[in-house]
């Protein structure tokens, strides 16, 4: 029983930091039963670390989690199930080949007399559906569901479990209208049943639809929190974005000048639809938009990895074809991408074979008489960087995540591209490196590139892009000047929403 | 209707009815009451053993051990029995089990507590144990003179009308069933093979599962060896050398995915009939036997296309589903 | 573009040389593992020690360790070609084929490259078009390519090959260098410098590390692995060429169980499943290594089979021990 004075979750003092990285710094949060917190921050501010932290996945450096208030450690996922605590992320925890009963119950299946008893797990499994008025058929195969139908069953494995607690995080991305009411529903009926809902989102419309009261954070730390009902839209805005946007970005004076790239009618079968921009030489455009809004998609397309993807592309005015990595490259277009570890960097490879392996070409058919060149290719770019490293062999593996980034960054400038398009280029970097990051990009183009940047990061984008394109669920819903672009504008775009007055 | 038509075990039924029933165009003695009760008989120990190698494959691993154990255990209970034909004849059955369970535990050690790759363990395994079985043997056959009469004679046995292999068989067909469908042991096979990083996350004892699905194919190897010596009076060294191929075939064939994570005791089984069917029709259309193995490439090849082609992944959903013109599939 | 360095960090060439770690290396426990197997035979085999013998010895392995090469390359890359001696026996039967039908001796070499690389096409193309697992793959076309291997053979056996067949299996350089061995140098000389010195061998690596940030880093990582698939097909049918000349003869069961320890002798040779890692040296140190162990037994008249046995466990120990030293990973 829950005084509802008395939160059922309750972290004070949370820190927690990674090689180098502080990822929460003194972070509280506190929830009560019945109520949906919504926990609303910036990419990096610290929102996946804590809810980690809080599903048992990480324990924290310093801090108390309080668990109705007695004190609780988690020392793996299994004891915060078992305590009450479940997450529902944008990559559920699925079966595919395994029932939707099955899904809920995987790893517990209730047994009668020895036997598994599906009887009974079909029957739980529809009460459970029945209690969130959802329509599923328990005997679907996940792999056939919709990513909101996974939430659904997500969501009902927590409450098979009698969960206290239940993180919803961005569970919106990629629902459609009537998907996202229906999640609004059975959050009410959550709420109803007692249970505290912590919700994820940088949708304001549905935080404001949903939630009852609102924890910012920022860069690791805790912000503000407090009632939605007493905060407006723009002040939440404003308390998630802070106020030093513009100064840290050291701009370049270099105005763009012709078209260089032209793409138009880019189309998709499931991921992007009529898509079409420009880039100028020397520009800096930047792609904002949600996780999953399909910018990634769309570059990786441009990029050649794409076998459905169709629509023209125009490279200093002539129509050119792009099938393959290797026909990009050649043509002068660069692709730095999202996941470090899996597409950009080979982990286990010396720096050395990093950063030269798309110019092997220029050093020469026979490696090893050729150690020289090869070494002033790669240390060419490291300096340019500031790589931080021992020595040139080391694994990839071995640096820090700001400096892995130096060195997918330098294999892609090795390649002379006219085109480089940087995907989340700052995604998971200490501070730092970020700086250094930041002001290479501006660089950049006094070296005569051009540069899309894919990103996140609302400072970023508008500290560094001439012209900012914003995606919405795979179209491309406006595209701002420099001049004209506001916080409030870009996030409103970005969520799909009208310009707010 | 539809649904169960769809389903890769009624096509594998169907086609392996359509290809009994042409056969017994070709030669009407091929659909006979006997005839057909041999393909049965023949087909028992493919099955057992496509049984047990469904469940690994289920898990993402593969033995191909499983015919060395097969021989080990065979020759075991074959020496066994002909140096101490007092031994009753179910103590021998069970030394086989016993030893091949003993031998799959190794496997399973290795590879479920020592997480090694199961192709490396299960290549080094089965090079191991089918060189003990000339240890064991002195490199000398057993042949029938020298097993006691109802070692050799119960796998043929008749028992209410039907051999002890078909009930053998048919037994381990239920075992397994039952294991892949009722008990938790066989459910968590299904999710270490369709998703090992979450079975981990939601708490199922992977180290454990795996060692007793290696252990239980070992068990069954062991059975399948006393039954294969006993049914063909003979022990030596190189019995059902290179069995292991026409085993796993027989599961690709059936449906089941190298991936892990799905594949149907029905799949094991159909697949298994399928390729005692193609084996027993060849002499009998008269086509040379030389074509067999030839044959049984082309159906693998095609079973691991048609295979392929059903598990296709499509690219993410990000469009609006509601919106998306093209295909419709939701 | 010549900027003075001006970054904050002085990044050296290479680490030091650390004696530590160069005797920790696999293919320095491999050499090690040799010379003990070596230095064993010669102790405990009276006549293991002389020239003509060990030459002689080199006839077990050549043949297989041909194939060993390129399948190092394909282990590398993150695949598996369980289907070589099917290949292998198919490329003897075209031999044996075209030499029945009265085909010139010149011109059989080049049929069996030829019928190795075509199946190692379709090895190929199955993998590289169709997107399957190479594992099923070659699951299937070792059925078939020894089924029609079978087909063609029937019960009969090819015999009757030239002269210039057995000159290259059988024959010697010199008079006492074997020119199989000398054959089976040649091309682990050439594989090591593809790909321990090219670029080729560079993307190899890169492959078999991370096929996706390969494939991003614009590697065609398809035409690799096709190319590979065919060069294996190639190198088996080479054997099968030398294999036939040794014996005189193609009969159904020839190479039986080889790719089995074509396998062994890459894995124990230092490449790791997984891929990614490996290189020629230890695969070469692995071939002798087997070899000496072989030869010794077949000198104390231990029967073949007792080998079987051995390259079992040596495969067992050599990957159960690293993971038994640095104790049982937490998580995958």
């Amino acid at each position: 029983m829950d005084n509802n004075n008395n939160p059922v979750l309750r972290l004070t003092g949370i820190s927690k930091r990674f090689a180098g990285i502080v990822a929460l710094n003194n972070v509280a949060l506190s929830v009560r039963a019945g109520e949906v917190m919504a926990l609303i921050g910036e990419n990096g501010a610290g929102k996946s670390t804590l809810v980690k932290t809080l599903t048992g996945i990480y324990q924290p450096d310093q801090g108390s989690i309080e668990l109705a208030g007695k004190p609780v450690t988690f020392a793996n996922a299994q004891d915060a199930m078992r305590a009450g605590i479940t997450a529902v992320h944008q990559e559920t925890v699925m079966f595919d080949e395994l029932t939707v009963a099955e899904n809920i119950y995987v790893g517990r299946h209730p047994s009668k007399s020895g036997r598994i008893d599906w009887a009974r797990i079909e029957a739980e499994a529809e009460k459970l559906f029945a209690r969130l008025e959802v329509t599923l058929p328990v005997r679907a195969r996940v792999k056939d569901l919709s990513v909101a139908q996974r939430h659904f069953v997500e969501i009902a494995r927590a409450l098979s479990q009698d969960a206290r607690v239940v993180i919803l995080d961005e569970p919106t991305a990629s629902l459609s209208q009537r998907e996202i009411h229906e999640l609004y529903r059975i959050i009410g009926q959550l709420r109803a049943d007692g249970t505290a809902v912590i919700f994820i989102s940088h949708k304001f419309d549905e935080i404001f639809a949903v939630a009852d009261r609102y924890t910012v954070l920022r860069d690791g730390r805790f912000i503000a929190e407090g009632l939605l009902a007493d905060i407006t839209e723009p002040e939440l805005v404003s308390l998630m974005v802070g106020r030093t946007i513009q100064q840290a970005y050291p701009k370049a004076d270099v105005t763009p000048g012709e078209v260089l790239l032209e793409v138009s009618g880019f189309n998709h079968p499931t991921e992007f639809s009529d898509v079409g921009f420009t880039l100028r030489q020397g520009e800096i455009l930047g792609f904002y938009g949600l996780v999953g809004a399909g910018r990634s998609e769309v570059m990786q397309a441009l990029f050649g990895l794409s076998s459905s993807a169709n629509g023209t592309v125009k490279l200093g005015g002539k129509e050119i074809i792009i099938s393959s990595p290797a026909g990009a490259i050649r043509h002068g277009i660069a692709y730095v991408p999202e996941d470090r570890q899996h597409q950009g960097a080979h982990l286990s490879l010396p720096i050395l074979h990093n950063i030269t392996l798309p110019v092997l070409s220029r050093v020469g058919f026979f490696l090893r008489g050729r150690r020289a060149r090869e070494q002033a290719i790669a240390r060419h770019y490291a300096e340019q960087l500031e790589l931080k490293a021992t020595h040139l062999m080391q694994h990839v593996s071995e640096l820090s995540g700001g400096n892995q980034q130096k060195v997918v960054l330098g294999k892609w400038l090795a390649t002379n591209p006219k085109v480089i398009i940087l995907d989340e280029p700052t995604k998971g970097i200490d501070i730092g490196s970020k700086a250094a990051v930041h002001r290479f990009i501006g660089e950049l183009v006094t070296k005569g590139l051009s540069v899309i940047l894919v990103s996140s990061e609302l400072p970023e984008v508008m500290g560094l892009a001439d012209r900012i394109v914003v995606m919405h669920q795979g179209r491309i819903e406006h595209v701002y000047d420099r001049a004209e672009a506001t916080p409030e504008n870009i996030v409103a775009a970005a969520s799909g929403l009208k310009e707010l007055a | 209707m539809k649904a169960l038509l769809k389903l890769r075990e009624t096509q594998l039924a169907l086609c392996t009815v359509a290809l009994i029933v042409l056969v017994g165009m070709r030669a009407p003695v091929f659909v006979s009451g006997s005839s057909l009760a041999n393909l049965l008989t023949d087909s028992t120990l493919l099955i057992m053993l496509a049984l047990a190698q469904m469940l690994v494959i289920v898990t993402r691993g593969v033995d191909l051990s499983m015919a060395s154990t097969l021989a080990l255990a065979g020759m075991m209970s074959a020496l066994l029995a002909s140096r101490f034909p007092a031994l009753p004849l179910l103590v021998v059955m069970l030394a086989a089990l016993a030893i091949g369970l003993l031998l799959g535990l190794i496997n399973g050690y290795l590879i479920g507590h020592l997480e090694l790759p199961p192709i490396v363990v299960t290549l080094g395994t089965m090079s191991v144990y089918r060189g003990l079985v000339f240890v064991l043997s002195g490199g000398a056959w057993v042949s029938s003179h020298q097993m006691p009469p109802e070692f050799i004679a119960f796998p043929l046995a008749r028992l209410f009308g039907v051999t002890h292999l078909v009930w053998i068989a048919a037994a381990a067909v239920l075992g397994a069933w039952y294991l892949a469908r009722h008990t938790r042991f066989g459910r968590d096979l299904y999710a270490i093979g369709n998703a090992p990083a979450s079975a981990r996350y939601v708490g199922i004892p992977i180290a454990k599962r795996l060692m007793w699905t290696y252990g239980l194919a070992g068990a069954v190897s062991g059975l399948c060896g006393y039954l294969w010596v006993a049914r063909y009076a003979v022990a030596y060294t190189e019995i059902a050398y290179g069995f292991e191929f026409t085993v796993i075939a027989a599961c690709v064939i059936g449906g089941i995915s190298i991936a892990g994570g799905s594949g149907s005791v029905a799949g094991a089984v159909l697949g298994g009939l399928f390729l005692a069917v193609i084996g027993n029709a060849l002499p009998v259309v008269k086509v040379s036997p030389f074509w067999q193995s030839a044959l049984t490439g082309i159906v693998i090849l095609t079973a691991v296309m048609i295979n392929a082609r059903s598990g296709k992944q499509s690219g993410r959903q990000i469009l609006p589903l509601h919106l998306n013109k093209s295909s419709g599939a939701v | 573009m010549n900027t003075i360095t001006s970054s904050r960090y002085v990044i050296a060439d290479k680490p030091g040389f650390r004696a530590v770690a160069a005797l920790g290396r696999w293919e320095s426990l491999l050499a090690l593992l040799l010379l003990a197997a070596f230095v064993a035979n010669s102790i405990l085999l009276p006549n293991f020690l002389d020239l003509d013998n060990l030459a002689d010895g080199t006839f077990n392995f050549s043949e297989k360790a041909l194939i060993a090469l390129p399948m190092a390359l394909l282990i590398i890359c993150r695949e598996i070609d369980i289907s070589v001696s099917g290949i292998l026996a198919l490329s003897s039967v075209a031999v044996g084929l075209a030499n029945a039908n009265g085909m010139p001796p010149e011109t059989l070499l080049p049929i069996a490259l030829a019928t190795g690389t075509l199946c190692g096409c379709l090895n190929g193309i199955m993998v590289t078009q169709f997107g399957l697992p190479s594992i099923v793959v070659t699951i299937g076309t070792v059925s078939l390519f020894r089924g029609l291997a079978s087909v063609v053979l029937g019960d009969q056996a090819f015999t009757g090959y030239p002269q210039l067949m057995a000159d290259w299996g059988q024959g010697y350089f010199f008079g006492f260098v074997p020119r199989e061995f000398v054959v089976l140098l040649g091309f682990a000389a050439l594989f090591a410098v593809v790909l321990h010195t090219t670029r080729v061998g560079r993307r190899i690596y890169a492959i078999g590390n991370n096929p996706v940030a390969a494939r991003f880093s614009g590697i065609h990582v398809e035409r690799y692995r096709m190319v590979l698939f065919m060069l294996t097909g190639a190198m088996a049918g080479l054997a099968g060429y030398l294999l036939t000349g040794r014996i005189g003869s193609t009969r159904p069961n020839i190479a039986m169980g080889w790719e089995l320890e074509v396998i062994t002798m890459v894995i124990l040779g230092g490449v790791s499943i997984a891929g990614g890692a490996g290189t020629i040296g230890g695969v070469m140190l692995a071939v002798l290594t087997l070899g000496t162990v072989t030869y010794g037994l077949s000198l104390a008249n231990i029967p073949g089979i007792y080998m079987t046995i051995v390259v079992g466990i040596l495969l067992l120990a050599t990957i159960a021990l690293p993971r038994l030293l640095r104790g049982r990973k937490t998580s995958k």
